[in-house]
């Protein structure tokens, strides 16, 4: 049995990135580096001029090109790959709505790092938070396991037939990127026989009077990057719309095949509970920081504190009806956002908590806690000073506010 | 006109037939309209060439100007796709093309 489950590797969350691209039958990567990103790409091209992988290798000048060649590998039918951080994702904007909007199941990491100015190299989740509205589904993991485990699922996710859209899977500058960890590998065999080959989707021509694959392969001609105004727009975006609301079942079929093969799994892929049955309060987080937060919560639990912590696995879609279903019940929660939204009442992942709780019949108390800003330490303790402020809450105190800047010097 | 229903159009906004750009016609965004003088054209393809919508057409079809002179071919105007951006008249060697403002 111990050979089915592969090897233990030293690896850090890049390098756990690089090793699952390599092993999924990827036919074209295309990236530029950038801190803390590099890693991937570098591993990535170390592994095809080694010639360890059959993939092409698109050397380019900006991000902007890169997801481009993506773009144009995708239509053509190629399984592809990049990734990026912060002022990249950001150079790829324009680039990222396309994507999606033209159907093309492309696979991004994304190390988070926080967005100029001023300059700034380390983690927050500013710059894909930013991206929440461009139809990429978007994961977000905890550990170099998790990374290495997520974009093997996310090849599969991406090229469903009810799905075709970009995925974008992120892991926590540094924290993970650069954080050294035994990863678990599979056999190369085994994540080849579960990605598979890419099968692009098939499309009924009338004219032909038959199926053909829907890529640019020179034999039946097809146009991508049409112009659709607004007699035909809105229907695309309802056709997208549609599709990531599908995704959410599709991400957990996957990570349900994926746990059979690797005996892994994060909680029903899409929310991954920690404590949280019967919990007087619970904590909702992203990303690496859940570690520490469960690390205080196991604590607090041992010593008889009901108290919980709800990782979101996927931000896009969100899965609003997970979330309500294990948090009906809770009497306070504590949204804990990486990412600001100058200007709005708290941080995206508070605001999308908190409305997607509003039907409840007994609404809970929730309050933002936005932490771990550029980088910024989230320590042990400053968790659970928030862990003792929700349990005050819990007994009748009301919060002085509901949007609250941990960690920040005044 | 009844137009399909998001279920109904294709993935990816991909256009499925090809060739079927002339179904749109353009010419109704004209407002000058190019005429070309065939006493005066002497052939020499430069409007056929410069037009950006390939909207100049080549037809095998003769000619004798009132000076004697004998083409095998004769250059028309596609109006249903010329927009009247005039860049043949400006190329034209010769002056054979005139822009006209549309009337109605």
């Amino acid at each position: 049995m111990r050979a089915l489950l592969g090897s233990v590797k030293a690896l850090n969350g890049a390098e756990a990135v690089a090793y699952a691209v390599k092993q999924s039958n990827v036919d074209v990567i295309s990236a530029y580096p950038i801190t803390p990103q590099t890693i991937i790409v570098e591993r990535l091209s170390e592994f095809v001029a080694n010639g360890e992988i059959h993939a092409e290798y698109v050397n380019v000048e900006s991000e902007h090109s890169a997801l481009s060649t993506c773009m144009g590998a995708a239509a053509a039918g190629a399984r592809t790959f990049t990734a990026t951080s912060s002022q990249g994702l950001a150079l790829m904007w324009e680039l990222l709505y396309v994507t999606s909007g033209l159907r093309l199941p492309v696979v991004m990491a994304v190390v988070n790092r926080a967005l100029s100015a001023p300059i700034n190299i380390h983690c927050d989740h500013s710059d894909s938070i930013g991206a929440r509205d461009s139809g990429w589904i978007q994961f977000y993991v905890e550990n170099s396991q998790e990374a290495y485990d997520t974009v093997i699922q996310a090849f599969k996710i991406a090229e469903h037939s009810d799905i075709q859209l970009p995925v974008m899977v992120n892991l926590d500058g540094f924290h993970i990127s650069h954080t050294l960890e035994n990863v678990n590998i599979l056999p190369d065999q085994v994540v080849s026989d579960f990605v598979g080959f890419r099968k692009p989707a098939n499309v009924r021509v009338e004219y032909l009077g038959r199926e053909v694959p829907a890529v640019l392969d020179g034999v039946t001609p097809i146009s991508l990057g049409i112009i659709a105004l607004s007699d035909y727009y809105y229907e695309f975006k309802m056709m997208l719309v549609d599709a990531i609301d599908k995704v959410k079942s599709v991400i957990k079929e996957v990570h349900n095949d994926y746990l059979k093969v690797s005996w892994r799994g994060y909680g029903d892929g899409l929310i991954d509970p920690y404590g949280v049955d019967g919990a007087d309060i619970v904590l909702v987080i992203m990303g690496s920081a859940a570690g520490t937060v469960k690390y205080v919560v196991k604590k607090l639990l041992e010593s008889g504190l009901r108290v919980g912590v709800l990782r979101l696995r996927t931000f896009r879609p969100f899965p609003y009806e997970e979330v309500v279903k294990v948090l009906s019940g809770v009497k306070v929660i504590g949204v804990m956002d990486r990412a600001t939204s100058p200007g709005a009442y708290g941080a995206p992942l508070f605001n999308e908590l908190r409305s997607a709780l509003y039907d409840l019949d007994s609404r809970p108390t929730v309050v933002n806690f936005i932490y771990g800003i550029g980088g910024r330490d989230l320590e042990p303790l400053t968790v659970k000073r928030i862990c003792e402020k929700l349990l005050e809450f819990g007994r009748g105190v009301k919060p002085a506010s509901y949007v609250e800047y941990v960690g920040v010097r005044r | 006109m009844s137009l399909p229903g998001w279920k109904q159009i294709p993935l990816g906004a991909v256009i499925l037939k090809p060739g079927n750009s002339v179904e749109y016609k353009t010419g109704e965004w004209r407002t000058l309209r190019p005429e070309i003088n065939q006493e005066k054209c002497i052939r020499c393809r430069t409007c056929w060439m410069f037009c950006p919508e390939g909207a100049i057409l080549e037809v095998e079809e003769p000619y004798k100007t009132q000076a004697g002179k004998e083409y095998r071919l004769t250059y028309k105007v596609n109006y249903d796709h010329c927009k009247g951006c005039g860049i043949c008249a400006n190329e034209c060697p010769v002056k054979a093309i005139t822009m006209i403002e549309e009337a109605i």
